[in-house]
């Protein structure tokens, strides 16, 4: 058992992890502007990097959702350690997702983008995800969970179940016609909530004791 | 035996210049063919440079005069769901089809149905350069140097009947060569369909090259048909039958959504796709999108075909 403890890693080598951690977070990004410059990005870069930055906002948020899950079946709770950063990569990526509709498929015309948010239900869901996404992101700072409290700001981030899969139905209601990826997308994520529902001790026990802290990172 | 054929026009179209990648690849065929002892191997390397050599062809009138996107754009972002779904799967995996030999039949409400092979369809007319704008439903065009013939002058050559009033395209569906097909994402074969004055029309291309080649793979090799006034998916690929029929046929697309895909689908910034708006496009190679025009910009020639009819109902 002792190589499993000495995945236990002290607090230096914590930090040290999450600089490494941070530096891979940003490669999607990296690989799309060096792909732009030199142009790799096939016949229609635009699109490439719209629906990029869409797919890794997606994979982080599934990402973020296996924290809990990997500490539980591990026991390793440093991991907890790593969840704020992963989950504002997601409002990182996505913010970038967004803003190249904004800009780049719209070019700020704000009459065409209100229309399509009515009008385009892809639209209106991604959209409503990310409207949650940034209370989330907001609330992220140690100063804002202690005004919070632990309590109330674990029951505004349990958002990002919501979120989860509302990010997976805009993906699906995007697809033209094959809907093979937002599928395994969609199992994916039902694997990880499944495990909250049905993980012994998960839910709601954390509300009633009062006793929940959240990540002290 | 690889005579040349005479040049109709003078002056040298970009698209009249060999890509050097073809080139180069030409040059290499040749050093091996070189290696070959003359005798039994030459028929079969003789029919493989003819498909490689530049076709002949005349301007036609009806191109317009844009600059057309990259050889390399045109044969790398397909939609060719037979060689998968994503637009970079066509080039990476179309090498497979076989495209000799190609038997294209014509049958239904004609008084000669016909199978032509597909040397006998290069034969059938001087092929025609014609540079067209190509709009896709997702949202982007770009502008493609075609080499075929009006689909007009095959359908004559079987005499259509009084009772013809739709022609249905059925493309080739073998799951041996085109590795899309064994997955389900579309009722196989890919069915398509025009009503008989718009098959008839000038415009209606049977395409069998671009930029001055034969079709690439991924383009729908042998031969497709191109019809510029509507979304792209009309214009079937890998063509193996022709039918002409009394009524209005299904289509591929039609089955798979018939709330998102109608039987005309003209090119029409007024009428969305149910989930993304029809009025901009991206060319592709530009960074700015353009404003989509009606008929794809085609529509003094074809607007007339839909006299009096409501293209929001009929979409």
């Amino acid at each position: 058992m002792a190589w499993w403890f000495a995945l236990s890693p002290g607090k230096r080598h914590v930090g040290l992890f999450k600089i490494a951690l941070f530096a891979v977070c940003l490669i999607p990004l990296l690989r799309l502007v060096w792909g732009a410059w030199n142009d790799t990005l096939g016949a229609n870069p635009i699109e490439f990097i719209t629906r990029s930055l869409g797919s890794w906002a997606l994979n982080f948020l599934l990402i973020t959702l296996c924290v809990t899950p990997l500490r539980k079946l591990t026991g390793w709770n440093w991991l907890l350690q790593l969840r704020r950063m992963l989950g504002l990569y997601v409002f990182f990526y996505a913010s970038l997702h967004l803003s190249t509709y904004l800009w780049l498929d719209k070019f700020f015309d704000w009459q065409e983008i209100v229309k399509d948010i009515f009008k385009r239900p892809f639209i209106t869901i991604g959209m409503s995800a990310f409207a949650m996404l940034l209370p989330l992101a907001l609330t992220s700072t140690k100063g804002m969970v202690r005004r919070l409290g632990g309590l109330r700001w674990q029951r505004l981030h349990r958002l990002i179940y919501v979120i989860a899969i509302c990010a997976v139905v805009h993906y699906w209601w995007l697809v033209k016609l094959d809907v093979s990826l937002p599928a395994i997308y969609s199992v994916l994520l039902c694997i990880l909530l499944g495990f909250r529902l049905l993980w012994p001790g998960q839910g709601r026990r954390n509300d009633i004791s009062g006793n929940f802290k959240p990540a002290q990172d | 035996m690889l005579s040349i054929p005479a040049r109709r026009t003078t002056d040298v179209t970009p698209s009249e210049i060999t890509p050097r990648e073809v080139f180069e690849r030409r040059r290499d065929f040749l050093g091996t063919a070189a290696g070959f002892a003359l005798g039994t191997a030459l028929a079969p390397l003789s029919a493989a440079l003819a498909s490689e050599k530049p076709l002949a062809s005349i301007k036609s009138p009806l191109s317009t005069p844009e600059k057309p996107t990259p050889l390399k754009d045109v044969t790398s972002y397909n939609n060719f769901y037979e060689f998968g779904t994503d637009k970079a799967d066509p080039a990476l995996h179309a090498h497979t089809l076989k495209t000799r030999p190609w038997t294209v039949s014509i049958e239904g409400l004609v008084k000669q149905p016909k199978t032509f092979a597909i040397d006998d369809i290069f034969r059938l007319g001087a092929l025609e350069e014609r540079i067209y704008r190509l709009r896709c439903v997702e949202g982007w065009s770009m502008v493609i140097p075609w080499l075929g013939l009006p689909l007009a002058t095959l359908l004559k050559s079987v005499e259509p009947l009084g009772s013809a009033k739709y022609v249905e395209f059925i493309s080739a569906a073998d799951p041996k060569t085109m590795p899309g097909v064994n997955r389900s994402v579309i009722d196989w074969p890919y069915l398509e369909g025009l009503r008989l004055d718009e098959a008839m029309h000038p415009l209606t291309l049977l395409a069998l090259g671009l930029y001055g080649e034969v079709l690439p793979k991924q383009n729908g090799a042998p031969l497709r048909l191109v019809v510029p006034w509507k979304y792209g998916f009309k214009s079937g690929k890998s063509i193996v039958k022709i039918r002409l029929v009394e009524k209005q046929p299904q289509t591929a697309w039609m089955k798979a959504n018939p709330r998102e895909y109608g039987f005309y689908s003209n090119v029409n910034p007024e009428v969305d796709h149910p989930r993304w708006s029809q009025a901009s496009e991206r060319r592709i190679g530009e960074f700015l999108k353009r404003k989509t025009l009606p008929f794809n910009g085609y529509a003094d020639q074809v607007a007339p075909l839909y006299a009096g009819m409501d293209l929001k109902i009929n979409f």
